[in-house]
């Protein structure tokens, strides 16, 4: 399709301010304009809104296609969240408002929000309190890494390394490399757990934390976590959870009541608000009472009169992670979601999800390798090294998916398994639908055998074929320079 | 209540595929003694009870304002276009397009985004946005601090008070040596910022428009910064653009601020998105992801995200940043928001914001005991002194209906009586003559 640019027309409008009721003021000095004016395209309103229609046409989504994207969560976003967030006395709340004299009385509904939603995920999770500031899952990994560092600071120690797993999100290492640790990794061993010895040998009094998820990213809850926590915690380590996976854990497993310390939660994977192309996400934070007193500033309180305030008096707070109280139109639809579902609801979203996981995973491991043939929870991981030794890889699998309607599984992830292929279907997905998925799954597998170039040929059926993404690397053509369109 | 679409019989066939008996045995790894403590979550609620709860907790939220207050995030009109767009499901239910056969629209409109945060910045590489203009800022400067392997950061006062805020709490277990300089006389200080420019300096902050809408031409501060090796960044205010002297034009090498004004909602702090703009010597060390065109088997033009051995999922701890979202979602709004304004749409907007700015000084500065002060040129947001404590004439002004500034007190010592005043294309002329005639009334 054209670029939006290409499509521009001189002397074309889409949009106009008219006449501005205040009059001319003296302008501003020469000096402080811009010289060359920006090239932007100039079209009809129409044209604007046909161009990004049509460019939405060529996009998967979960409302259009199955999206088994492994350890994304891609489930089903209820509409009427989006109704709620767009409530005129929420999205056009300024956030500085409560900050006014006065003003905080004016905005009782979004603080009883965000005061509320932390209540929920207290009880969801365990942990004593939560800050709803970061605004992504690994945003929530950096602050939950600062309120680590904050902890034993406060204790007067200066600890250097964090452990990860071989396993891990590759957010958890670089979040903790940002907040200033080391990363020691520690492998999986043969039977797809953590490696006890090795983790064992690294628990000393220079490690800070420990960053894990359970169930881990090969969809497998680790029977031995409460241990693996308790080693911790004897040589003065923290535990955190990476909450990318708490889905399965709804109302059948809480990371407070296992003894982990710190975590975040991806709102928008658990609790369904839409992850528009990439984001906005929401990643809260949780603690329990061991570091309540680091949380960022500000936190939203409950006087004695029912009323709610915004309280700065944090000390020891580590300070501001976001400019406001996180992305609060996101917080909202994940507010929205769990009261729709309720308790029972929330119990049964983690155990459909683990029901789909596990009847994707008995159904096709006959035909793909398990590296790890264990009750999976809300995701399986397969390897394509069967179908690799014919040419046929995780990639072309994908690929080939994409001809038959479906967004492929999350490819090469988790790093520990070779030609991966991470299957999620969620909780929302019927099982026609996941039918319909195995038997292509199936096809391949026997395409793979019979005819590989079937398979390494796709996509064939969409807008575009295989990109040379060597090129766009090497040669980065990162955006459109205006040539001949817009002459000075 | 859930969004499960499993029939009992459903669920029998599936356990049996499975060849277990019944849902639990799928739990049988988590141990009974790792069972919840509790789980009092309270009963499922239809769509209308919840909607009901909601709807009743926005309408606590005050509505009826007119809003004065700016510092950093405005109350802009937002053309219907942009949420007709933005609500399609095709969308805002995508993922990252991590597969770009099917992701094309999503592609290219980040590639769209990209180009336009080019033209305005005047900058030569975007990326597909950050978290915030906050974020983005601290983003900018550990770029800097990376590329030029220095520690020391010559910060202006005159960039938002919540953005410096931000880059102390990230930086606190990071070795970063920060010097603030005051502002004088609204604009950054040249003497000051000079005097603490070395070869140790990463790079110099700026803000312009800074906090107190102070417009600036920093061109000689970053020519300065370029002598001694450091990087020049800019926090910008995008809309200001329409008119005002790109970070490009001025030398800047890294442009970052808060998108929110490019048609997205105010939401009481968030999604917002932020923006980064860099020359092209630093496009490897910049954060976050980036979308390119390429060709694809047939030769035909198509679109992937690129340049990714710079992130996480490869390098992991030894990666760029630990980002590993955008905010695609706000920049696809910010992109259609300035695509159904175009070249003189954007232009018009920033006239207008300036030129009712300039009416408001010149009503409130009728107000007797009201003070513009007028040391320096403003875009569209500007500081009164008042001659009392502006807390609680804020505090008055809202019983009469007014957000009617930010008291700057709040931020800056010994401000107590100031008040910064914002205002935009969506003031009428009526509204800022009320402003000045509540505001007369009330001293």
């Amino acid at each position: 399709m054209k670029l939006i640019f290409e499509k521009h027309k001189e002397g074309r409008r889409g949009f106009s301010y008219g006449e501005c009721d205040v009059g001319k003021a003296k302008p501003l000095a020469e000096k402080y304009c811009r010289k060359s004016q920006a090239h932007l395209a100039s079209l009809s309103e129409l044209d604007v809104i046909r161009h990004y229609t049509n460019l939405s046409l060529l996009n998967y989504s979960v409302d259009t296609n199955f999206y088994p994207l492994g350890s994304c969560t891609m489930k089903y976003n209820p509409k009427f969240c989006e109704q709620v967030a767009s409530l005129e006395g929420f999205s056009q709340l300024h956030p500085l408002l409560p900050q006014l004299s006065g003003g905080g009385m004016l905005a009782q509904g979004s603080l009883e929000v965000l005061y509320e939603s932390e209540k929920l995920l207290c009880e969801i999770t365990g942990m004593s309190a939560f800050t709803m500031q970061p605004m992504a899952g690994a945003h929530g990994e950096l602050t939950g890494a600062m309120l680590i560092a904050a902890y034993h600071k406060n204790k007067g120690s200066r600890r250097k390394y964090v452990i990860v797993p071989d396993s891990s999100h590759g957010t958890n290492p670089s979040s903790a490399a940002i907040a200033g640790y080391e990363v020691i990794v520690i492998p999986t061993g043969t039977d797809g757990y953590m490696d006890l010895v090795e983790y064992k040998k690294h628990l000393t009094e220079e490690a800070a934390a420990v960053m894990l998820t359970c169930p881990d990213t090969l969809g497998i809850f680790n029977p031995r976590i409460k241990e693996i926590a308790d080693l911790a915690h004897a040589c003065g380590a923290l535990m955190y959870y990476d909450g990318a996976n708490l889905n399965a854990m709804l109302g059948k497993c809480r990371p407070g009541d296992i003894g982990f310390d710190v975590m975040h939660i991806n709102l928008h994977k658990t609790f369904a608000t839409p992850h528009g192309g990439g984001g906005p996400g929401a990643g809260p934070v949780g603690v329990n009472e061991k570091l309540v007193e680091f949380l960022p500033i500000s936190r939203v309180i409950r006087r004695a009169d029912g009323t709610f305030a915004l309280d700065y008096h944090q000390p020891k707070s580590i300070g501001y992670i976001a400019p406001f109280y996180g992305n609060f139109g996101v917080i909202l639809k994940a507010y929205a979601y769990m009261l729709r579902l309720g308790r029972e609801g929330l119990i049964k979203a983690a155990e459909i999800a683990v029901l789909n996981a596990n009847y994707c995973q008995a159904k096709l491991k006959k035909y793909y390798d398990l590296p790890f043939d264990k009750t999976c929870m809300h995701e399986c991981v397969f390897s394509a090294i069967r179908q690799a030794k014919n040419g046929v890889h995780a990639l072309d699998i994908a690929k080939y998916l994409i001809d038959q309607g479906f967004h492929p599984p999350t490819i090469y992830f988790p790093l520990i398994v070779k030609e991966a292929l991470m299957i999620e279907p969620t909780e929302t997905e019927s099982k026609e639908t996941i039918d319909a998925f195995i038997e292509v799954m199936i096809e391949i597998a026997r395409l793979a055998e019979k005819d590989p170039s079937a398979v390494t040929a796709a996509p064939l059926k969409m807008p575009i074929k295989r990109l040379d993404e060597v090129r766009a690397a090497r040669q980065p053509d990162l955006n459109w320079k205006p040539r001949t369109l817009f002459p000075d | 209540m859930s969004y499960i679409p499993h029939t009992p019989e459903d669920i029998r066939q599936m356990l049996s595929a499975i060849g277990v008996k019944s849902i639990a045995e799928l739990f049988k790894d988590i141990p009974a003694s790792l069972r919840p403590k509790s789980f009092a979550i309270p009963a499922s609620k239809s769509e209308f009870e919840v909607t009901q709860i909601l709807r009743k907790l926005s309408v606590k939220n005050a509505t009826g304002l007119v809003n004065f207050v700016g510092a950093g995030f405005y109350d802009h009109f937002i053309p219907a276009g942009v949420d007709a767009i933005a609500s399609r499901a095709e969308f805002y239910t995508a993922y990252t397009p991590y597969q770009p056969e099917c992701s094309q629209g999503w592609l290219q409109a980040i590639y769209e985004y990209q180009s336009i945060i080019c033209q305005l910045t005047g900058l030569d590489v975007s990326n597909a946005s950050l978290y915030d203009g906050g974020t983005a800022l601290f983003e900018a400067m550990m770029m800097a601090i990376r590329q030029t392997g220095r520690n020391k950061i010559i910060l202006d006062s005159g960039v938002n008070l919540i953005y410096r805020t931000m880059l102390y709490t990230y930086t606190l277990n990071l070795s970063v040596e920060f010097v603030e300089i005051p502002v004088a006389h609204g604009q950054s200080s040249r003497e000051e910022l000079f005097k603490h420019l070395d070869d140790k300096t990463a790079a110099v902050i700026l803000q312009n428009p800074n906090f107190f809408g102070a417009v600036d031409d920093h061109s000689d501060i970053v020519d300065e910064a370029h002598k001694f090796g450091a990087l020049a960044i800019a926090s910008v205010y995008p809309v200001s653009l329409g008119i005002l002297k790109t970070p490009g034009e001025m030398g800047f090498d890294i442009a970052t601020g808060e998108g929110q004004s490019l048609g997205i909602p105010l939401s009481f702090g968030g999604p917002y998105l932020g923006f980064m703009a860099v020359k092209n010597e630093l496009v490897r060390q910049m954060p976050g992801r980036i979308v390119g065109a390429t060709v694809d088997s047939d030769g035909k033009r198509g679109f992937v995200l690129t340049l990714q051995t710079r992130e996480q999922h490869i390098r992991r701890q030894k990666a760029t940043s630990n980002i590993c979202s955008n905010e695609a979602l706000c920049a696809l709004r910010a992109a259609v928001f300035i695509s159904l304004l175009g070249r003189e749409g954007l232009k018009e907007l920033a006239e207008h914001n300036y030129q009712k700015a300039e009416f408001a000084k010149e009503e409130l500065s009728r107000v007797k005991g009201v003070t513009v002060k007028r040391s320096s040129p403003t875009f569209n947001e500007f500081t009164v002194l008042l001659p009392r404590g502006a807390d609680e004439v804020v505090q008055r002004m809202i019983e009469k209906g007014f957000a009617c500034g930010f008291p700057l007190g709040r931020f800056y010592k010994g401000m107590d009586n100031y008040l910064l005043i914002a205002v935009t294309e969506k003031r009428t002329k009526e509204e800022i003559a009320r402003l000045a005639d509540s505001l007369e009334a009330v001293l």
